[in-house]
């Protein structure tokens, strides 16, 4: 299968901070892939670059052949880990915006999740608990038809009834082509549903594995990996 | 998890076990189409490439088949389900006569024992 995403020789340093260093790998089509790493470990800024919203020092990167840019946004969609929705928006208005602005989005994809999730569209963001508008905008970024979904810690804020609902819509509304990074420290409740595992530690990638092989080879959950991997 | 699956062991292998016994028990019956994978991968809370890996592997072992358009059916080897569930039950036999032994029952105590609870 041939490469959606492939980083060559990446360096991002922030004066004389190095966050990634020297960084190279290809990420497939069809993959669920976990994006693991302690805090500073360089998640954010990786994603931020395959992004186009950091530049990088160094290195290069394409997605489907084509460089950080337009082309590359049209296929990516992207959950960051803050909110940049305006607050006194309703989740209707939104939903309009993100229409007029991504020609892949799926409105009744959109609708119907937000249904599922007991969400009413004329609420306003601002009156909305904080896991709810976690919530909406994760509806709304698994609802385009991207290529590439880039999700920087998705659950971390919802409860676990509803975490459930949100991995079990990442299962079943993906394009089978298409590949989700996900970035989070809640290893035990996504690694059932991830085919591959990236460990990040100070800029480096230390792992780039099957979560398969991490429980064949080794005998271990992912999460148990990780402890020993990262032990302070 | 509505499969209860153990992180520490290959996701596919578990599944196997699962849907082995789902046969055995009758619970999937001899010629019953089988869901779709990403019906089956929604239900068990993995990945859909798990769930095909899975599927791979039983249909290997001939507990199902895929007919080329209609999808994927469990086995009509009465014969096959038969064996699978002789096997089963001695390696459940086996790992109970072991864990007894562990706890010094010699042969008399374990049969009394399971006469007691049957």
């Amino acid at each position: 299968m041939s490469s959606l995403l492939s980083v060559s020789g990446l360096t991002k340093t922030y004066g004389n901070v190095t966050a990634l260093n020297n960084i190279s790998f290809e990420l497939p089509g069809g993959r669920i892939i976990g994006l693991l790493g302690p805090n500073g470990s360089g998640k954010t800024t990786l994603i931020k670059i395959i992004c186009g919203l950091l530049q990088p020092t160094s290195g290069t990167l394409t997605v489907e052949g084509n460089p950080i840019g337009v082309e590359s946004k049209k296929v990516i969609s992207y959950l960051p880990d803050t909110t940049y929705l305006g607050k006194s928006m309703t989740v209707e208005e939104i939903i309009k915006y993100f229409r007029d602005f991504y020609e892949d989005f799926d409105e009744s994809r959109a609708y119907d999740m937000l249904g599922k999730l007991g969400i009413n569209a004329k609420d306003r963001l601002k009156t909305m608990s904080k896991g709810t508008k976690e919530k909406v905008q994760l509806i709304l970024v698994m609802s385009r038809r991207a290529h590439l979904y880039i999700l920087d810690e998705p659950i971390a804020g919802v409860d676990p009834a509803a975490r459930d609902y949100i991995l079990n819509t990442i299962i079943t509304n993906y394009d089978e082509n298409a590949t989700i990074l996900i970035s989070t420290h809640l290893i035990s409740d996504v690694e059932n549903i991830l085919d591959d595992v990236i460990f990040l530690q100070q800029g480096n990638i230390v792992r780039y594995t099957s979560v398969e092989e991490i429980r064949g080879v080794e005998g271990k959950s992912v999460d148990s990996l990780f402890r020993e991997v990262f032990r302070c | 998890m509505s499969w209860n699956l153990d992180s520490d062991r290959p996701i596919f292998l578990q599944i196997v076990e699962h849907i082995e016994l789902d046969i055995v028990s009758g619970a999937l019956p001899p010629g019953m189409k089988v869901p779709s994978v990403r019906e089956l991968a929604s239900e068990a809370s993995v990945n859909p490439n798990t769930m095909q890996r899975a599927l791979s592997e039983l249909e290997r072992l001939g507990l199902m088949r895929t007919e080329r358009t209609s999808g994927r059916y469990i086995t009509e080897d009465r014969q096959m389900i038969d064996d699978l569930k002789n096997d089963l039950a001695a390696s459940g036999v086996e790992s109970f006569v072991s864990q007894m032994k562990k706890l010094g029952l010699t042969q008399d105590e374990i049969i009394k024992l399971i006469k007691e609870k049957f």
